[in-house]
């Protein structure tokens, strides 16, 4: 059985759950439709078809468009040495859903780090604190409207935050703008 | 038989007494035995472990008494990308260490925040706590640690230190 055919035996059980499969250079991208049922999904990958990995879930934001949030999940079979991937979507007014925790604890860590950067929650998880910023931290530095040059902050005692300087992002030249040396705010120019 | 020349030096001659500046003894004593205190924060500190190691030998300039404790050490060197949540533990350890102490940012993260221009890291570690020398390279490799050490040593060198002993001031008389 390939991936193919482990994606047709999902779509018999969940039905109009699950809209057909996208398959790009030979990856299996499910869609489900409602995120409140992402775990029976996963469930049913894990006992019946034998994904009891979970090599990693993520998240997209989708700004500008509803719903803003995209929730991936990276499954593989250890027995059937097959990937698959599910993908479910979450409004922004909700930005929540059910943890898969339940079904594979790595998705503990993965889990906080998507609540960390994007800030969408998971209901259920046994420990949904920031894993990479500090608790305290206001802001979710992953979305599209936050900036990369971060925001002011400060919390006494635990950390504070500036703004990096960035004249028009690292890295980026555009022909006519300034060259490297005057974007760069802490770089020093000798004469001679 | 053959003659020898004495140099320099002569005990015999001049008897069991050097004459020098309280300055320059208490610097020389200082520069050639700075116990550094690795703060490895990225890939730059692998760069400081070679330092270390055989290859390029750090106690060939008395520094080889690397300390993980920041009571025991007079010479900070932040090696790797401090970010913000690291920061004021950087800042912590650094005002932990004894007077007098120095600081080498190695390499450009630690100088200036390096290539990252980004919400979580410290834009130069100068930004919470005093450098004395800053070592380009990303990550510099040995020598040029070795040659920022050696320039530490040069400054140690020129310190006006018996002047700024006489600076103290005394402890307040008790009540």
């Amino acid at each position: 059985m390939n991936a193919t055919d482990y994606a047709n035996k999902l779509r018999e059980k969940f039905g109009e759950l699950i809209a057909a499969s996208a398959e790009f250079r030979g990856e299996i991208t499910l869609s489900v439709a409602d995120a409140e049922r992402i775990v029976e999904v996963c469930a049913f990958a894990k006992k019946e078809l034998g994904f009891d990995y979970l090599a990693d879930v993520s998240s997209i934001d989708n700004y500008g468009e509803d719903p803003r949030w995209t929730v991936v999940y990276e499954l593989y079979g250890i027995g059937n040495g097959t990937y698959l991937r599910l993908k479910t979507s979450v409004s922004e007014e909700k930005s929540e859903l059910p943890t898969v925790t339940t079904v594979w604890r790595t998705a503990d860590w993965h889990e906080r780090e998507i609540y960390d950067m994007m800030g969408v929650r998971f209901r259920g998880h046994p420990d949904l604190r920031r894993i990479i910023m500090w608790e305290g931290y206001p802001h979710f530095p992953l979305r599209k409207d936050f900036p990369l040059g971060g925001k002011p902050t400060d919390l006494p005692e635990i950390a504070f935050t500036k703004t990096a300087p960035i004249e028009g992002g690292p890295f980026v030249t555009a022909p006519g703008s300034k060259d490297a040396i005057e974007r760069e705010p802490r770089a020093k120019t000798f004469e001679g | 038989m053959q003659e020898t020349t004495e140099v320099g030096y002569n005990s015999k001659i001049e008897g069991d007494v050097i004459v020098t500046q309280v300055d320059a003894a208490l610097n020389w004593f200082r520069k050639n035995s700075i116990w550094p205190m690795p703060m490895g924060l990225a890939c730059c500190a692998i760069e400081l472990m070679a330092t270390g190691a055989s290859r390029f030998d750090i106690s060939r300039f008395g520094m080889e008494v690397m300390r993980f404790s920041p009571r025991q050490s007079d010479c900070m060197v932040v090696a790797g990308t401090v970010t913000y949540k690291m920061a004021l533990a950087v800042k912590r350890i650094y005002d932990q260490m004894a007077e007098p102490k120095y600081v080498i940012a190695m390499g450009a993260c630690a100088s200036t925040g390096g290539m990252y221009r980004s919400y979580s890291v410290l834009q130069g570690v100068d930004q919470i706590i005093p450098v004395d020398v800053y070592v380009a390279g990303c990550p510099p490799r040995p020598e040029a640690l070795l040659d920022a050490l050696l320039k530490l040593q040069n400054q140690i060198q020129r310190e006006p230190t018996f002047s700024n002993l006489k600076k103290l001031t005394p402890l307040p008389a008790k009540v």
